[in-house]
């Protein structure tokens, strides 16, 4: 492994995007551990399948030599890499299917890819297959302003729904961070989240309709503009379903009108569990946020440096609350929300008076990764959610264990949904420091789990959480999961290996944590 | 597990074993909505009660017979709601059923927060599959994309794919402030002003129009309400009045519903123009949802509704020979059959209840 997040580090000195592209394509060979899994490929069966692809796409849709495919061995989460057989880049909807029915005759694995920023490697080549990516199918296909709806194709970046919309005065809610760069049918595999979910939901609230194509090219459409499709919601299991259902080839999003203001509260804590009791405590009130989002105080001292953002550095957590609406309803909802937060022993609140101060307050959770990039070589971002009334208590958990492994965590996350995101700060070039790195990491999603919580609350499980699947779900449950996969894609071609682990697998898994034969660090007391 | 869950584990498993069908049926509430099943009795009341509810967590945990006014009234008391407004159709009505029928009410269709279906709001279930497993899926909490989302496919499964044992669902705070307005205008007139309103930032919480009578129900900040109330003009609504009507739609005791005419319930875009078919109708959901009596056959009723680009449910009376609800797609439908056989290999649960080869 080079880096949890290769270019993380320069993320601030070049632009956001070139921060994507190098996630993409981050082309450095890897070194460490988790690579060396990678297999190699089948020269005679690429040859072929090359040769059938080649009659019905264009030359430069097909890439199988390795300077090609290289750019795809992995997505946002580089600790696993794997070259894929050949790449394929479809335009069209005709030829998405002609892919799948020709891998499905010869019953070659498709990997469906959008923009490659998944952090769960979930976009993960497979040696033996195909990787299909949707880039180039990028078109919005058209914006219903009265029906408040947008139907795309699968490749449109997340932000770029939202712009187009912006002339009707409607967006897209769903806002993953990495919204400039990933795609929809990212977003619709993943059911991805972003600050405003709190209040408008997650990905699965706001998708209407997905056409798409099963694993043997017949196409399916799921859901529907009309409410209540009939006979079972399938698009309940399409969405989150991280490209092993069907490939998504168009969606329809629902849209919702922009707010008239939003206004931000910014408030700081003595103590990390008073913040997170003055989260309850909103809730309790009967306060929906427009965004809840938290930094411990750690987060806060190494982006301020970075954003300037007034972050309070005494403070052991900034809690930042934003409420959105008209100005008679933004007045009236920061005025309750201000005295929920004292009453709950916020030290200090400011809130924000303009735009530009709203902006400000922003700028350091939304540059937090960043910064936790030019801290350290490399960092390692979890996405475990846990019950709201556990915070305080998982937030001490995990800076207890901080000695334990002699890393740093920084806490920045969604404290309304309770998702957090601990950044493991760690050195990449110390194969020592990543193996202590990839411990850490598994220690806070096993301690989520027991929390009452899940290993993944918006990055999905891919190839990265098979384990901890093992200790969240019982084999039944496991063994319902595969039938649903095999209901969709009786073959098994479609992205296989991914978020289901294996029997084996929880067995090896299982006596390593009970018999700790297998730990890769004996000397450290386990749970 | 304790004992009222096991015993339906065990019951099930010997159902399987004899391939003896199964009707689940709770407080018997839904039993006109869909297509007839055959089978033995399965009551699944006794595996009931409130197993865990955190009211800032916004999540309530309850076993499937737990009763629906039970559990909202608990919610009341913690100042929280059941978003999806679910209508009951009768005193017993369960929570599992709620579910399983997947029906949501006026409020499905609002702004903000409260926005959804009751699939919306399910985080997460347990289910005895069709070999007398219990399987659990999702959790308690707000985001969680661990597995497949199998709980949300339970909301309106009507219990072909297994006994729904307990559920967690995402609870809202009700809303401080409410008023409903009331508009003289004709139907396509009131479907054009629906969607106008409905792009901007209004907090609309319900529609109906009737007889010529447009009814809008906001809710949410005092502040907010007060603002749409001078925007939006009309008349105002009694608030308790309004209360009484609002509920008399949910549980369709309102006197559009009354008589004998069979009642179809037409899924259409918002957008959708005057249904083809000129019968008495009402609407909900900005538009989207259109109750329609009529004596018409049902493959002139599902023409109407797929000219109007959606598609028609026979929700109460009339001749369910060609089903209750609108037939699947082959490929659809071919999943459908799959997903079936694999949660329930011995076709024991609900047979036909939802498609006549499921
Ligand atoms: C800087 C950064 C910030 C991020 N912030 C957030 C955040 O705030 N919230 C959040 O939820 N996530 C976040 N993510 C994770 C990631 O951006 C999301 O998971 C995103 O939805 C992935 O989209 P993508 O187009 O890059 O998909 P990819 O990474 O290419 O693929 C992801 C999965 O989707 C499948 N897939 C892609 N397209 C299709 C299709 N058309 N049909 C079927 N399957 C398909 C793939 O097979 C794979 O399983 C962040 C990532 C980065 C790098
Ligand atoms: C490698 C890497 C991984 C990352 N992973 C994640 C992740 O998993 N989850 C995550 O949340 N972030 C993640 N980030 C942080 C994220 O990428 C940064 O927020 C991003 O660099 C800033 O992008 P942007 O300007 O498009 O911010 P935006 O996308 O505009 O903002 C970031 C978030 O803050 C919210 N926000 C911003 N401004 C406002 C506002 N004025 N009012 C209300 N809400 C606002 C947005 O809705 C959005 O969700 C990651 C960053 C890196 C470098």
């Amino acid at each position: 492994m080079r880096r949890a997040y290769e270019g993380a580090g320069a993320a601030g000195r070049r632009t956001r995007q070139s921060f994507m592209i190098r996630a993409m394509d981050s082309a450095t060979p890897a070194p460490s551990s988790p690579a060396e899994r990678s297999l190699p490929v089948d020269a005679i069966r690429q040859r072929s399948l090359v040769a059938a692809l080649r009659a019905f796409l264009p030359e430069d849709a097909v890439l199988f030599r390795e300077e090609d495919t290289r750019p795809y061995e992995c997505d946002g989460l580089t600790l696993f890499r794997q070259l894929p057989m050949i790449v394929a880049l479809p335009e069209t909807e005709d030829q998405i299917r002609r892919i799948l029915r020709l891998c499905h005759e010869h019953k070659v694995p498709v990997v469906p890819r959008g923009a490659g920023t998944g952090l769960s490697g979930s976009a993960l080549p497979h040696h033996a297959g195909l990787l299909l990516s949707l880039a180039k199918l990028n078109r919005i296909l058209s914006i219903d302003a009265r029906a408040r709806t947008a139907t795309v194709q699968p490749g449109v970046r997340n932000l770029a729904i939202s712009e187009a919309a912006a002339r009707h005065r409607l967006y897209y809610a769903p806002d993953p961070s990495s919204q400039i760069a990933c795609t929809i049918g990212g977003n619709v595999a993943e059911n991805s989240g972003g600050v405003h979910c709190l209040k408008y939901g997650l990905t699965v609230h706001n998708v209407l309709r997905v056409r798409g194509l099963t694993s043997d090219g017949e196409p399916v459409e799921f859901g529907g503009l009309a409410p209540d499709a009939p006979g079972l919601d399938l698009l309940a299991l399409v969405v989150g379903s991280e490209g092993m259902l069907a490939v998504v080839t168009e969606v329809t999003v629902r849209l919702v009108p922009v707010a008239q203001t939003a206004r931000c509260i910014m408030a700081s804590f003595a103590d990390i569990g008073e913040a997170g009791d003055a989260v309850a405590a909103l809730i309790a009130d009967g306060i929906i946020p427009a965004g809840l989002e938290m930094l411990d105080q750690a987060a806060s001292r190494l982006v301020e440096p970075f954003a300037n953002a007034g972050y309070d550095l005494d403070a052991a957590a900034v809690l930042l609350c934003e409420s959105d609406g008209t100005p008679e309803e933004v007045a009236e909802e920061i005025e309750r929300m201000s005295a929920v937060l004292l009453a709950a022993r916020a030290t200090r609140i400011q809130v924000s008076n303009s735009e530009a101060e709203r902006l400000r307050f922003w700028a350091g959770r939304k540059n937090a990764f960043p910064a936790a990039g030019r801290a350290s070589p490399a960092y390692y971002c979890m996405d475990g959610t846990i019950p709201r009334r556990r915070l305080g208590e998982v937030l001490k958990a995990i800076q207890a264990l901080e000695p334990k492994y002699r890393l740093r965590c920084p806490n920045v996350f969604h404290a309304g949904d309770g998702n957090l995101h601990p950044l493991i700060l760690f050195d990449d070039a110390d194969p020592d420091s990543v193996a202590r790195a990839e411990a850490f990491g598994a220690e806070i999603l096993e301690l989520c789990v027991q929390m009452g919580g899940t290993v993944t609350g918006e990055h999905g499980v891919g190839v990265e959480k098979l384990d901890q699947m093992c200790s969240q779900f019982g084999r039944p449950t496991l063994d319902a999961f595969l039938a649903v996969k095999g209901a969709f894609d009786p073959a098994g071609l479609l992205n296989p290996g991914k978020v289901i682990p294996t029997l084996h697998r929880c067995a090896e898994y299982g006596r390593m944590r009970v018999h700790g034969g297998k730990i890769r660090f004996p000397e450290l007391p386990r749970f | 597990m304790d004992q009222a869950l096991s015993q339906l584990c065990e019951t099930v498993r010997a159902a399987s074993e004899s391939r003896t069908p199964l009707l689940i049926r709770a407080g018997g509430t839904k039993d006109f909505y869909g297509n007839t099943a055959e089978g033995t009795l399965l009551d699944p009341r006794r595996v009931a009660g409130i197993v865990d509810y955190e009211p800032t967590e916004l999540v309530v945990t309850a076993r499937a017979g737990t009763s629906l006014s039970e559990l909202e009234q608990l919610l009341t008391e913690n100042g929280q709601m059941l978003a999806f407004e679910p209508p009951h159709f009768g005193a017993n009505a369960t929570i599992g059923g709620c579910i399983a029928a997947g029906l949501s009410g006026p409020r499905r269709v609002s702004f903000g927060p409260t926005y959804g279906g009751v699939r919306d709001f399910v985080l997460g279930a347990r289910l005895v599959d069709g070999r007398g497993e219990l399987l659990s899926f999702g959790g308690t909490v707000m985001k969680n994309v661990a597995g497949y989302d199998v709980s949300r496919l339970l909301a309106g499964s009507m219990g072909i794919l297994g006994v729904i044992a307990e559920v967690s669902i995402k609870v809202l705070p009700r809303p401080i402030s409410h008023h409903t307005l009331c508009f003289e205008m004709p139907e396509v007139a009131a479907v054009y002003k629906l969607n106008e309103w409905a792009g901007r930032p209004l907090p609309l919480s319900a529609s109906v129009w009737y007889d010529g009578a447009l009814y809008l129900r906001l809710a949410g900040a005092s502040a907010a309400v007060s603002a749409a109330r001078l925007q939006l003009g009309g008349e105002d609504f009694d608030n308790r009045q309004a209360d009484a009507f609002w509920t008399s739609i949910r549980e369709q005791t309102h006197p559009f519903f009354d008589g004998d005419a069979p009642l179809w319930r037409i899924s259409v875009p918002s957008t959708a123009p005057v249904l083809s078919i000129d019968e008495p109708s009402l609407i909900e959901w900005n538009g989207s949802l259109r109750w329609l009596r009529t004596n018409r056959s049902a493959e002139q009723v599902r023409e109407c509704a797929r000219q109007a680009g959606g598609h028609a449910t026979l929700f109460r009376g009339g001749d369910r020979s060609a089903g209750a609800f609108t037939p699947l797609t082959p490929p659809i439908a071919a999943i459908h059959r799959r997903l079936k056989t694999q949660f329930d290999p011995a076709n024991i649960f609900n047979r036909g209840r939802l498609y006549p080869d499921l």
